[in-house]
């Protein structure tokens, strides 16, 4: 089935959710009458889910104390009414 | 109002997501834990500039990016690789057949995705080179949309695009060689990665 390919190439968009309604209705109906891709689909889909789920890092307690007491001893930026010293942005 | 309070109260919950960014772009903890600190003193200086309602996950991305690329990514020790070898779509998933003489019961799939375990998985994302690692991170493991990323890193769109593919095919031959190691399937037959000719 020529879908087949069509319906592969555009795996990733699919599961970054970046196409469009009618183009995700058209994937599924496919998916919904040919096993074959949507094991590819399935497959690549935990994949991304096990990426996801396993490149989580616990801050240490220790960083968030330091950025803490940077931030308050910082005078930061009070917004646009501010009189402090901090005039420019970083960016 | 860009205060104190509310900079705390809205940036703070998502150090998790930034330091782990920091971790996979300067891959030790020490420089993560530098530029994670320096990323929120620079966002607090700078969050009067920062427009309520749009996404503040986003804005400190990108100035996790600017600032590992202008202060931390000189200091790298690591030779960078700059490019990838070109790998067929679908790397893994083909593979999988070879896997399922497994004497284990429980099913090719689930036995592959047990063996990507968190140090494995990290290791394989932080072997990529650095433009299509922090292109795979940003959307595989953060959610963020193409829109976002090509925002983030200052790049089209077509760009984010293709380092996500070609990236996330790498980032497949990266896990496979874990699992050849861990014995879980057999070098692959076919002679992949084919080289190939920067274009």
């Amino acid at each position: 089935m020529s879908d087949c390919n069509e319906t592969l190439r555009e795996l990733y968009l699919f599961l970054d959710g970046e196409l469009t309604d009618s183009d995700r209705e058209h994937i599924r109906q496919h998916l919904d009458d040919c096993s074959p891709c949507l094991a590819a689909f399935d497959f690549e889909a935990e994949l991304r889910l096990v990426i996801r789920n396993r490149c989580v890092d616990q801050v240490p307690d220790s960083l968030r104390e330091r950025i803490a007491r940077a931030i308050e001893k910082s005078p930061g930026d009070g917004g646009p009414q501010s009189s402090g010293p901090a005039g420019a942005s970083p960016l | 109002m860009a205060d104190q309070a509310t900079f705390a109260e809205q940036a703070m919950p998502l150090m998790g997501s930034l330091y782990s960014g920091a971790l996979r772009m300067t891959r030790n903890a020490a420089d993560a834990e530098d530029l994670v600190q320096e990323v929120y003193l620079r966002a607090y200086r700078g969050f009067g500039g920062f427009q309520e309602g749009t996404n503040l996950k986003a804005w400190l991305f990108r100035i996790l990016t600017n600032t590992y690329i202008n202060s931390y990514r000189a200091r790298q020790r690591r030779p960078e690789q700059t490019d990838l070898d070109e790998v067929e779509d679908l790397y893994l998933y083909k593979r999988l057949g070879a896997m399922e003489s497994s004497a284990l019961s429980r099913s090719a799939e689930d036995e592959l995705m047990d063996t990507f375990t968190e140090p494995t998985v990290k290791a394989a994302l932080e072997d990529l080179p650095e433009n299509f690692r922090v292109a795979v991170m940003l959307s595989d493991v953060e959610g963020f949309s193409y829109k976002e990323i090509a925002e983030i890193l200052d790049i089209p769109i077509g760009t984010v695009m293709s380092r996500l593919h070609r990236g996330r095919k790498a980032l497949q031959q990266r896990l496979m060689e874990y699992a050849v190691t861990h014995g879980l399937a057999d070098r692959p037959a076919d002679p992949v990665p084919t080289a190939m000719v920067e274009g």
